[in-house]
């Protein structure tokens, strides 16, 4: 989010579902969209399969979508920036960038082309293992497509220096015109239903709704004068910070309203220690999780299925959530439950339902201003929609780019914070499974999805088994710098050498013992896919 | 280009098929094996039409309309042909509407009453087809009230991208075969493309048919797609997921989670009153004693070491308005931007 918002204007998708259909070629890295996104990955399959599309896939692993591809770039995991500086620098060199769109839309070209100069496809090939042919066909490939768009994920963002990648990407797409039109753009897929509301709505310590920041006087004026109280300019602090901060004993209370961090987050032995020091510790949800566990006090809350509210997709689609069942009793909705406590605590909020509450959010979110709880009646709207006649926007910078020119920003590459040594020869990356969701609190209380996947399999490469005398379903033990924990394991071609691959939905399974809390400086994401470990047959 | 339908005159672009034009200009033909996102095929011949200067009737949904066509969809000719495609098919099917998951909404049991048809009145000597497991244990396959009209198989190809199931055997020991079932996800695109009770869910052990059930269009609790849903409930109970195309960004297409993925709503874990901890353990509380607790907790807290020693984590699987109430809680009630959610995960 914030590398495009730095080279763009805007953090968000640029553009939508309906739109991709027109892209012809898909460039899709660190996403593993037939898993992570099904319903996007069948429509890639479709136009693979049925519409003549290209899609080249860089990944560490041989995911799904690569039986689909005409290409698979197969890099390191953390190596990205290196390939990525390396399809500039051909496509320059090659002049196959968009000149009149670049002199028209974007500004800092040679300062790209400078910096990208030294990224030969010789170098990538031995930072990264990408074959040097198979560069510059991925780089032709690219920048001849009529429309190309990019898709990424979290293997893209979840490192150390997540957020230059996202600025390499948005390089690549600003260096050939993919932007502001259809079937093109570079789009993160988010990976959760409602993380783009949430962003959207502040749930971030620099910004308030709308992506208006907190240092800022006009915007701290605006929001003073709306909620009535004065607020602190002084921005706050992010997920993992919070952790560390509640170590040292600057955190006291700690609010968590439907998040498991005990499953999802990195370094969890660490972090229950940090939860252990806490003063107070609530945590609000649908089951007690294994953050719940830890809490001094535990508030039952109502499902997506048992209240009214709108969710916003991935790209910015902002929708409709009904009730269709009443729940168990003694739960009650989240915004119920806050509407009483702030009220109790002596800051009163008194709400009737959730359309009164969307009514406050659309005065003072300027992208929201346009939609209604009556407009959402037929169908979903995508942000911004500034007035109640505008009919939403489906591409971002159609015509002219968000923050007036694009930005190429050049970034390089540096190896990732753990690299592989003696003690711990190789890197681990964790992701998600086609049949499970996130912390698993959902998924793993569906009987059917743990039919379908019943426990955690870590994949390694079957040279690397033989070499350690490991067969399939063995148990193994996965040592890290931080923790270990074991699990079966899974031989396969899907990771190359030297990788292997854990999923993290599994509590009983704990691979964020081992991942590392390193911040990306700018994004604060955690460094979740690359942490070193070796691997012992138990 | 123009053409003419049922004697109206009617004006349209070149390319689209006959069906297209008639239903875009509100003329009704029947379809079984026919889907809007599928490649049209003619298979089951319910939507044959006459076209002036043709001698046999053509089918609708694969036929493309051209320049000066003249045609007929509801003459007596071509109902008695329909009607006869519907007997054929009642060759294989039984009558069993009363025990089938689909009575209600199955697109045969609707074209046999409106055709007028009272009984199966061809009789063939074969022994009922045997069933057989499925691809996948969330759905079941009841081979004799197939049609084999292929729209699980062609979903399951042009929609899903898998090719698990194909036809296999011929005449009336033809079936439909999950002959890859190692590439089954489990996504359901075959249950959803089946016109009638041949493919039925296996998940839920509530049903209800379709007037009983409330069907409430939502948006899935899952990933970022946001697939629209419609879900079904009876009397306050989940029995099933649904949706349709043209509905959301999805068009009718869900995965496994969002289809199938619901039984953790109704679990009996669910928690169902506030908890407390004490003694190492956690003891029930009342919502005022929870929250009595918890203000004063706070409060002291902010006395004590300031707004900042107090953070949030709001959530992703939480709706804006919830995630607006809480950040307005850190930010004017607590007084701390200390908030953040789980977007870095």
């Amino acid at each position: 989010m914030v590398g495009l918002a730095t080279t763009l204007g805007s953090g968000a998708m640029t553009n939508s579902f309906a739109d991709l259909k027109k892209a012809d070629l898909y460039l899709v890295t660190g996403s593993n969209t037939t898993e992570t996104h099904p319903v996007i990955g069948m429509l890639l399959r479709h136009r693979a399969r049925f519409n003549g599309a290209k899609i080249i896939v860089v990944d560490p692993r041989k995911i799904d979508l690569v039986e689909e591809a005409c290409l698979h770039l197969q890099p390191k995991p953390g190596d990205d920036i290196a390939w990525l500086n390396g399809l500039a620098h051909i496509i320059i060199q090659e002049k196959l960038y968009n000149k009149p769109f670049i002199e028209q839309h974007t500004e800092g070209f040679e300062a790209l082309r400078e910096k990208v100069s030294h990224y030969t496809p010789e170098v990538v090939e031995e930072i990264t293992g990408i074959p040097k042919d198979r560069l510059i066909h991925a780089a032709r490939t690219y920048a001849t497509a009529k429309n190309a768009a990019i898709l990424y994920c979290m293997g893209i963002t979840q490192h150390s220096k997540g957020t230059d990648a996202v600025k390499a990407i948005s390089n690549l797409a600003l260096l050939c015109g993919q932007i502001g039109k259809p079937g093109s753009g570079v789009n993160p897929l988010r990976g959760q239903n409602n993380v783009q509301g949430a962003c959207d709505m502040g749930c971030l310590p620099t910004v308030y709704p709308g992506y208006q920041g907190v240092a800022i006087k006009e915007f701290k004026d605006k929001f003073e004068s709306a909620w009535g109280v004065p607020l602190s300019d002084k921005p706050g602090l992010t997920v993992v910070e919070m952790g560390e901060a509640a170590y040292e004993g600057k955190i006291k209370a700690l609010y968590i309203m439907g998040e498991n961090p005990m499953v999802t987050d990195p370094n969890l032995s660490h972090l229950k220690k940090a939860y252990g020091k806490l003063e107070l510790l609530v945590v609000q949800d649908i089951f007690l999780t294994e953050t719940g566990k830890l809490a001094h006090v535990v508030l039952p809350s109502r499902s997506f299925l048992e209240k009214d509210g709108t969710f916003v997709n991935t790209e910015r689609m902002v929708q409709r959530v009904r009730k269709v069942i009443g729940g168990p009793k003694g739960a009650r909705a989240d915004w119920e439950i806050l509407c009483e406590l702030s009220s109790r605590f002596g800051y009163p909020m008194d709400y009737q339902d959730p359309e009164e509450i969307f009514e406050e959010i659309r005065k003072v979110t300027p992208q929201y201003a346009g939609i209604t709880y009556a407009r959402l009646e037929s169908g979903g709207l995508q942000w911004p929609c500034p007035d109640t006649t505008h009919p939403g926007t489906p591409f971002l910078h159609k015509g002219r780019i968000v923050r007036g020119k694009g930005l190429f920003v050049p970034v390089d590459h540096t190896p990732p914070p753990e690299v592989p040594d003696k003690d711990f020869p190789f890197i681990m990356s964790t992701g998600r499974d086609y049949y499970h969701y996130h912390a698993g609190s959902m998924t793993r209380k569906v009987k059917l999805l743990n039919q379908m996947c019943p426990e955690s399999l870590v994949e390694i490469n079957p040279s690397d088994a033989e070499k350690l005398g490991i067969k399939e379903g063995d148990q193994i033990k996965v040592i890290g710098r931080r923790g270990e924990f074991t699990s079966r394991v899974k031989v396969t071609e899907k990771v190359s050498r030297g990788v292997i691959f854990a999923k993290f939905h599994f509590a009983e399974t704990p691979v964020n013992l081992v991942t590392n809390t390193v911040l990306d400086p700018e994004s604060k994401i955690p460094d979740l896919k690359v942490s070193v470990v070796r691997v012992e047959k138990c | 280009m123009r053409i003419t339908i049922n004697g109206r005159a009617i004006e349209t672009a070149e390319g689209a098929t006959i069906l297209k034009i008639a239903k875009e200009n509100g003329f009704r033909i029947p379809t079984l094996c026919h889907m809007e996102s599928l490649i049209p095929t003619g298979f089951c011949r319910m939507c044959v039409v006459e076209v002036n200067g043709l001698q046999n009737p053509v089918t609708a949904c694969n036929t493309p309309a051209v320049d000066g066509m003249v045609i007929e969809t509801d003459t007596p000719k071509i109902r008695e042909i329909r009607k006869e495609v519907l007997k054929f098919m009642l060759v294989n099917h039984p009558l069993d509407c009363p025990v089938c998951d689909k009575g209600g909404e199955c697109d045969l049991q609707d074209y046999v009453y409106e055709y007028g048809i009272e009984k199966a009145e061809y009789q063939v000597e074969i022994k009922p087809k045997e069933y057989r497991t499925y691809s996948t244990s969330a759905i079941k396959y009841h081979p004799n009230r197939c049609i084999l009209c292929s729209r699980c198989i062609r979903a399951c190809r042009e929609i899903a991208g898998r090719e698990v199931l194909d036809l296999i055997e011929t005449g009336f020991r033809a079936r439909v075969e999950a002959v890859r079932p190692e590439r089954c996800i489990s996504c359901g695109e075959c249950l959803a493309a089946c016109p009638v009770g041949a493919l039925t869910e296996n998940v839920s052990s509530l049903k209800g048919r379709k007037w009983q059930a409330k069907r409430v269009t939502t948006v899935c609790g899952y990933c970022g797609v946001g697939c629209s849903l419609e879900v079904n409930v009876v009397r306050d109970k989940l029995i099933k997921v649904t949706t349709r195309e043209g509905l959301g960004t999805n068009h009718g297409t869900l995965c496994v989670k969002g289809r199938f993925g619901f039984e953790f709503v109704q679990s009996p874990e669910r928690l169902n009153t506030p908890l407390i901890r004490e003694n190492g353990g956690f003891r029930e509380a009342s919502w005022d004693e929870a929250l009595t607790y918890m203000t004063a907790k706070l409060k002291e807290i902010k006395e004590k070491d300031g707004p900042d020693s107090i953070a949030g984590l709001a959530s992703a699987r939480a709706t804006c308005e919830e995630n607006y109430l809480f950040q307005k809680f850190i930010r004017a009630a607590i007084g701390t931007n200390n908030i953040d959610h789980c977007a870095r995960l």
